[in-house]
């Protein structure tokens, strides 16, 4: 296996973990005591982590660059969070969740890994609920469940529209708790601007007071990266605006490899950009797709005329549209996986039948719910011949205590009512799949420093299913992480503190403030907002859902190039020891440069299509992603050597031994 | 669409702030009103100025991190949304807009629309929470069934996203509705009652020592909470906390 060593303990599946738990070493409560760790980001598996191990007794520091741990974008996920429960007794269990999330990401992630997220993803509702999250309910007093794409059980739990916010919320709430017994010391508003290794180990950070400018050395005898995804590559995302790779990227140029950093997940249901202002975009939570049925025009000529303003979409006939999904898939219709249902909207968008005036819009419609609701409440009621106009009003309702925040959002948006016009959506960058490379034990290629999250690459191959992201971040933190770094700490317990008046922080440090005051004094041309909207373009347009070796090879040296001028030319006002949220974006933006080059290469060099990474020269007769699996069954994991295109690959195979890789169809 | 904007400028804690005036054209009426200020900051950084800081990170209304007093009202003239959910349909051609900070003593200025909340962590830290340990082996989670009223109605108390706009409405600057609802949010469910009364008493008593004001019943902070928190928890919260005391 080379250097790429995945230490998946032997055994047969479904034993691995429990046996794993059973056979590494653990440090026993007073030894704890004297133990560090250093936790960068607060979301969901960085908060859950934190106080997990400060519960477990571990010292704790945590780092965000939000005012609050509450406020990181884990809060903005809507639809829910899955879990094998089998509360619905539709045949679900722990071995079909396994599957269904290794098929949904198109046969690219690590058996033993998922297999060990479906196991502990009952633990996470239990725990959940006995912290007081409040998830949705039936009248009986028991926990309510909803269907997600790519899967025929529904093993979503949720909070309305909110169940992101809620779960986190509830780390947050294991945090203060931690916090207030002294167990976590909260460093809210800091940024982790470099890695401190000593020995080869991870043993502390670079950090910057984002309040103040000053530049501070933490230690620890672990280092967490829990910092999230890197979709704000694009620059128009449906991630928060002060994401970024930092962290990981400074971990990479450290020596952590990147794994997969092609693999993108661009989610169907966001509204659509309305112009050239546009900072983010926001997301349709995909359980809309539960009850919606999207649609184009099938003529072209209604589609103009629907752009040009001279047809509503309410007065196409039934016959007049194409509900594309479910003419393509019909075992699966509106609730195909992500990637599936993304490049279908840009296929009839590129094909001319977009809706809205920039073309790039398909249809949303609850009409058919509203009614088949509102007549099913109305038997409900007693009704016996209820009219059309009652009929709708009731279903309405129903939908509006089902949706009622993702609709009044929406209206906010876009100015008109989804209950009368159906929703426009288009995809939009949401997830990042790919990221710091990480053994079973969650370790990356660094000793001692750890990747939870979306910050890692492990379980969601090329493609996440929906309300998977939730369900791994508090794996990974509340249930893996705090027990496998158990495994690597026990050999610490003599260490001391580790001090930071050394070579290696002073290094680091030096390393950190040239940085700054590099970006500081190119007083150059043009806004960090420029280069940034400039690196989005490229990487939408030639790294979006469609890539091709052409037009990758001329991404790379579009964004070497821009990156170049981007350090020469930037300008960053204000000055860097006090608050400056253009020094800030500045430094993430120059990461974004280098990672975006990394990106395109691996892109690239992964000549098939699977799940999120769609080579057109890859695909089917019918337009569906071709896979090759006899030469691109691996983890890309890159190492860094200095200049992003010169990063060396190294492959680490997958094997799969408990599930048939087959062409994934949802037809 | 011109506009005119009154902007509060502030440059650190320390330091005294005031009111600086702006004119601003080409806005459209379908930006959002954070993507009118990027314009205005995108100019004023060509002309070689600092840019306006503001706290902003989702734009999506859920994050809370977004907190401007716009003509005099905290997330401007809308009902049930964050700053970051206006848009400018909202203004017209030739409007003044007046931009400001939160303004409370337990909220201090960090840079001009910047304030410090980390008031409202310490109060969560002081009882906002389950004392329950990470074990995965709690019970499971439908052995306690919850009826759905009160679920709901948990739910409804826990939609708050912190954002302040509660304490930044109201006249005494009172963090009343934000305590109430993490306070009501436990205290209707089940798992949460063993920890009731130490809850409110702990909660009540931080919220005091951060220097918000008392409550007057006046009701600003339901109109402005972006998440429609409802008085009801201020009530409930009120009898938690006598029935706490007496149980001393």
């Amino acid at each position: 296996m080379g250097v790429l060593d995945s230490k998946v303990p032997s055994g047969p599946l479904a034993d691995k973990w429990t046996k794993h738990k059973n056979e590494i070493e653990l440090v026993n409560p007073a030894n704890k005591r004297n133990i560090d760790v250093i936790v960068v980001g607060t979301g969901l598996a960085g908060g859950s982590a934190a106080a997990t191990m400060a519960e477990l007794g571990y010292n704790v520091k945590t780092f965000c660059y939000q005012d609050s741990p509450r406020r990181a974008h884990s809060i903005a996920a809507q639809g829910g969070v899955n879990a094998a429960k089998n509360y619905q007794g539709d045949g679900d269990s722990v071995y079909r969740l396994f599957y269904d999330t290794v098929k949904g990401g198109d046969y690219r992630s690590r058996e033993a890994n998922v297999h060990r997220l479906a196991e502990v993803s009952t633990n996470i509702i239990d725990q959940c609920v006995a912290q007081g999250v409040p998830f949705a309910r039936e009248y009986g007093g028991l926990l309510d469940n909803r269907s997600f794409g790519g899967v025929l059980v529904s093993r979503t739990f949720y909070a309305k529209g909110q169940t992101g916010q809620q779960l986190l919320l509830g780390a947050y709430a294991a945090m203060n708790r931690q916090i207030q017994r002294g167990k976590i010391k909260s460093y809210t508003r800091h940024e982790m601007l470099d890695l401190v290794l000593v020995d080869g180990k991870a043993r502390g950070i670079i950090a910057r007071n984002l309040v103040t400018g000053e530049i501070e050395r933490h230690s620890a005898h672990a280092v967490v990266i829990a910092s999230g995804g890197y979709g704000n590559l694009f620059f128009l995302s449906t991630y928060c605006m002060g994401a970024n790779v930092m962290a990981a990227w400074k971990a990479h140029k450290r020596g952590a490899f990147f794994a997969n950093p092609c693999f993108t997940q661009i989610h169907p249901t966001c509204i659509p950009v309305s112009g050239d202002h546009q900072s983010k975009l926001t997301l349709m939570s995909e359980s809309l797709r539960n009850d919606g049925r999207i649609w184009v025009p099938k003529k072209l000529e209604d589609a103009k005329a629907i752009r040009e303003g001279k047809l509503k979409p309410t007065d196409l006939a039934e016959e007049d549209r194409d509900y594309y999904l479910e003419r393509r898939y019909p075992a699966f219709g509106n609730l195909v996986p992500r990637d599936v249902a993304s490049r279908a909207a840009k296929e009839r968008c590129d094909a001319g039948y977009g809706v809205n005036k920039t073309g790039e819009a398909v249809y949303l419609d609850f009409d058919a719910a509203i009614m088949r609701y509102g007549r099913e409440k109305a038997l409900t009621s007693g009704m016996k011949n209820p009219d059309d106009k009652t009929v709708r009003k009731l279903g309405e309702e129903v939908v509006e205590a089902k949706y009622g925040n993702l609709f009044q959002m929406y209206e906010k948006i876009v100015d008109q009512n989804p209950y009368k016009t159906p929703m426009m959506i288009y995809p939009a960058v949401h997830y990042t799949m790919g990221g710091l490379w990480v053994d079973y034990n969650l370790m990356t290629t660094i000793p001692g420093c750890y990747a939870a999250g979306e910050a890692n690459f492990s379980d969601h191959g090329a493609n996440r299913l929906g309300a998977s992201a939730l369900m791994q971040g508090l794996a990974d933190g509340y249930f893996v992480l705090p027990y496998t770094i158990g495994d690597y700490l026990s050999d610490d317990i003599r260490t001391g503190p580790i001090p930071t008046e050394t070579p290696e922080f002073e290094e680091a440090e030096n390393n950190v403030r040239e940085r700054i005051q590099k970006l500081m004094s190119a007083k150059g041309e043009h806004s960090v907002d420029y280069y940034h909207k400039k690196l989005g373009k490229i990487m939408w347009n030639k790294c979006g859902m469609a890539r091709n070796a052409k037009e990758l090879q001329e991404a790379m040296d579009e964004i070497a190039e821009l990156r170049k001028d981007f350090w020469a030319n930037v300008k960053v006002t204000g000055v860097a020891d006090g608050k400056n949220q253009e020094l800030e974006k500045a430094g993430r933006v120059a990461d974004f440069l280098e990672l975006g080059e990394l990106f395109a290469m691996d892109a690239l060099e992964r000549n098939e299509s699977c799940g999120g990474h769609f080579r057109e020269e890859y695909q089917t007769p019918e337009g569906e992603a071709l896979r090759d699996d006899k030469n691109f069954t691996f983890v890309s994991a890159w190492e860094y050597k200095g200049d992003p295109r010169k990063a060396k690959l190294h492959k680490e195979e997958l094997v799969y031994e408990n599930i048939e890789v087959k062409t994934r169809s949802y037809k | 669409m011109k506009l005119f904007l009154k902007i509060w400028r502030q440059k650190n804690a320390s330091t005294k702030g005031k009111m600086m005036e702006y004119t601003l054209e080409g806005i459209e009426s379908d930006m959002s009103f954070l993507e009118m200020l990027d314009v205005l900051n995108e100019d004023l950084i060509a002309r070689g100025e600092e840019p306006v800081e503001f706290d902003h990170d989702c734009r999506e209304g859920i994050c809370g991190t977004c907190s401007l007093m716009i003509n005099g009202r905290p997330h401007g003239p809308d009902s049930r949304i964050t700053v970051c959910q206006l848009h400018m349909r909202s203004f017209n051609d030739g409007d003044t807009i007046v931009i400001e900070p939160w303004r409370a003593k337990a909220f201090p200025v960090i840079k001009d629309l910047i304030v410090d909340r980390t008031a409202f962590d310490r109060i969560q830290q002081a009882g906002g929470y389950i004392s329950v340990n990470t074990s995965g082996r709690p019970v499971d989670a439908n052995a306690i069934p919850i009826e759905k009223d009160a679920a709901d109605a948990s739910f409804n108390a826990a939609t708050c996203i912190g954002c302040g706009a509660c304490v930044a409405a109201c006249k005494n600057a009172s963090a009343m509705l934000f305590t109430s609802a993490k306070v009501s949010q436990f205290a209707l469910l089940p798992q949460g009652q063993v920890e009731a009364a130490d809850r409110v008493l702990n909660m009540v008593r931080q919220m005091d020592l951060e220097g918000f004001g008392n409550c007057t019943n006046t009701g600003a902070c339901e109109v402005e909470c972006p998440k429609g928190i409802s008085l009801e928890n201020i009530a409930r919260m009120n009898r938690e906390y006598l029935a706490a005391s007496v149980k001393g």
